[in-house]
């Protein structure tokens, strides 16, 4: 009736699918039994959930081994199954399946576990355990790839299956980690409801977060009252959707900035503010990126488009139409835009008004 | 000064529709730039259209202002033919017959000739003769009428599908060719789906890239004012040009007789007006 001494390191390999904050948990709870039981085992219930993978690792090396449960019945084969195919990522069934069968077997576990003798990894085990014996490699402390930490990260998991494409954000250190320690019923939930609630499909998730990871660290209600804020400014539902798919940070920029943004076009261009909030849900990144090229070309922008097609295919039709600066004859958009018809015809085109004209008969 | 002058403007002009501008809003960008010059006085500026140009279209367009708007209608009933330039290509087809539309087939185009296009347009200019003739409601018993069609000069009075009073070929360097038109009664998509046509006759596809309008009844190239001559002065004076030609022009679609006196117009129309006018109103049996 009374486990093997060996046996017991063998259940440990099956924890191994849990999450972070369990094996934690779970460890604090082996306190007593580990200590007595296994020498190497120095449990240390403080330690941080991300230590706890590095010590849980090492710890494992030598302890972790299938554990044929010698009291459960059927659920013994199952056992076996499930902690031979430990290895497998995201078995969200088999982890649940072994947390059951392990939450169980625990409770009998505690039982039996004062009349167990302590183990030793010294101590000498049959050759065919020995070949049973799965150590996996332990879970670096840093690492440059989350790769290493998608199988034990139930958060990460969860992001793939969405579609989020975390070699793009494990270039990015901060974010990387910040993924890790979150919690994805409590933070990450949160916030994939409320952009779903803005109006992404649940498809374009993926693609959003895999670019614009840092909205984890903004806070939930900001985000919110940004969201308040372009409706109160009349767009509707669908244009803030159209607007955050297109620029993905639009979320991340303050009220205040947001309204600079809006009234700096509004202004510069002369725009009703009904152009102005069309212009900005076809361009969101506008509002998002930086504002130099604007500022550079604000003259031409605010030249009427025909002036500069007529001008442009003018040039073109007498083979002048020079845009490169390392080339000779080189024309500037400025140029372009800004000089006044007869100065534009003689000077540029080196060709007479009334040729424009005729030109332009031929439009 | 300018009040004044506002106060008398009346009168036909021509501008050049650029392509892309609907005829609307060329109709309130000419109204607001004759404001301008004196603004409180006048609230509102009578300024009509004469035939319609749509919006990818463009040429000469003929604008009434203050009484020319009433002419705008006589200048109708006169039934002039138009001139356009017709520009196709050859190997694809689009359902809007224009280059930009949405891609219904394409085709190669290395069997279509010269002689083939030239054939084509023969025979279109043949079969709108007929129709010609027969739209004008003539009775060709007649020697005079007969006489004016041994010439040309039957046109129809009154309504009718587009008709085709002549077509030629001025350009053709595959896939691009550049047809002349002279026609009446017509559309701009009903000439882009000519150009369609031709295409299905030389056995591939086209499509049209422009329609340019080159003349519009008397009112040509030459007198049509650009953008940048959209002011009062320069309308005053084309105004002032076009007065003589108008009335002799609305002179003579009134008058009874039968005169073969030709217009002059660029290139080889045949659109002189008058005889017509009391031919058509004869209601016998068209042959």
């Amino acid at each position: 009736m009374a486990l093997s001494a060996q046996q017991i390191p063998r259940w440990f390999n099956s924890v191994k699918l849990r999450s972070l904050i369990n094996a934690a948990q779970l460890t604090k709870r082996f306190t007593r039994p580990a200590r007595t039981l296994l020498h190497g085992f120095s449990a240390q219930p403080q330690i941080s959930s991300d230590n706890c993978f590095l010590q849980w690792g090492f710890k494992t090396y030598r302890t972790s081994s299938l554990w044929n449960s010698s009291q459960s019945t059927s659920s013994s084969s199952q056992e076996n199954n499930s902690a031979q195919s430990s290895l497998l990522p995201s078995m969200n069934e088999q982890s649940q399946k072994t947390q059951n069968i392990s939450s169980f077997d625990s409770e009998l576990f505690l039982e039996e576990l004062d009349e167990l003798p302590p183990l030793s990894p010294m101590q000498p085990i049959s050759e065919e355990e020995a070949i049973q014996i799965i150590a996996d490699p332990p879970l670096p402390p840093a690492s440059f790839t989350l790769r290493d930490y998608v199988d034990h990260s139930e958060t990460l998991q969860k992001l793939v299956l969405l579609g989020v494409d975390l070699s793009k954000i494990e270039k990015h250190p901060e974010a990387a980690n910040l993924l890790l320690r979150l919690d994805f019923e409590k933070d990450i939930k949160q916030m994939l409801l409320f952009l779903k609630d803005v109006g992404i499909e649940d498809n374009q998730l993926g693609a959003f977060l895999t670019k614009n990871h840092a909205i984890f660290s903004e806070d939930l209600e900001n985000l919110k009252t940004r969201v308040a804020y372009l409706h109160s400014k009349n767009f509707s539902k669908a244009d803030v959707a159209q607007m955050v798919r297109k620029a993905p940070f639009l979320l991340n920029f303050s009220v205040e900035r947001l309204d600079n943004r809006l009234g700096f076009f509004q202004k510069e261009l002369e725009l009703s503010v009904k152009k102005t909030r069309d212009l900005v849900v076809r361009l969101p990144r506008l509002l998002t990126g930086s504002l130099e090229p604007v500022k550079e070309n604000m003259k031409v922008f605010n030249t009427r488009l025909f002036k500069v097609k007529e001008r442009h295919l003018f040039l073109t039709y007498l083979g002048r139409a020079q845009y490169d600066p390392a080339k000779p004859n080189y024309i500037s958009l400025d140029k372009l835009v800004s000089i006044p018809d007869e100065i534009f015809c003689e000077e540029i085109a080196k060709a007479s008004v009334q040729d424009f004209e005729k030109f332009l008969k031929t439009l | 000064m300018g009040s004044a002058g506002l106060s008398r403007l009346h009168g036909l002009f021509a501008v050049y529709k650029p392509p892309g501008l609907k005829w609307k809003h060329l109709r309130d960008t000419v109204e607001l730039q004759l404001l301008k010059v004196c603004g409180p006085a006048f609230a509102h500026l009578k300024v009509g259209v004469g035939h319609r140009l749509d919006a990818q279209a463009s040429g000469v367009l003929v604008l009434g202002v203050g009484h020319g708007c009433r002419l705008l209608t006589d200048m109708y009933n006169a039934h002039l033919t138009k001139d356009y330039t017709v520009r196709g290509l050859l190997g694809k087809a689009t359902d809007d017959f224009r280059e930009d539309g949405r891609l219904v087939e394409k085709t190669t185009y290395d069997h279509v000739t010269r002689e083939k296009l030239d054939r084509i347009l023969a025979v279109i200019q043949g079969s709108h003769q007929k129709a010609l003739v027969m739209y004008s409601n003539l009775d060709l018993k007649t020697q005079e009428a007969y006489e004016m069609a041994v010439r040309g000069l039957i046109r129809p009075m009154n309504k009718s599908p587009m008709l085709i009073t002549g077509i030629r070929c001025l350009y053709f360097a595959p896939p691009e060719f550049l047809l002349e038109v002279q026609c009446m009664h017509e559309t701009q998509k009903e000439l882009r789906k000519l150009v369609h046509e031709i295409g299905l006759e030389l056995k591939t596809t086209a499509v049209c890239t422009q329609v340019r309008r080159t003349r519009d009844g008397f009112f040509t190239l030459d007198s049509a004012l650009l953008r940048t001559q959209w002011d009062l002065t320069n309308i005053q004076d084309a105004i002032r040009a076009a007065t003589p030609q108008v009335a002799a022009e609305l002179e003579k679609s009134l008058s009874p007789g039968l005169d073969t006196k030709q217009l002059p117009s660029p290139g080889w129309s045949w659109d002189s007006q008058g005889p017509s006018s009391t031919l058509g109103l004869e209601r016998g049996a068209g042959q």
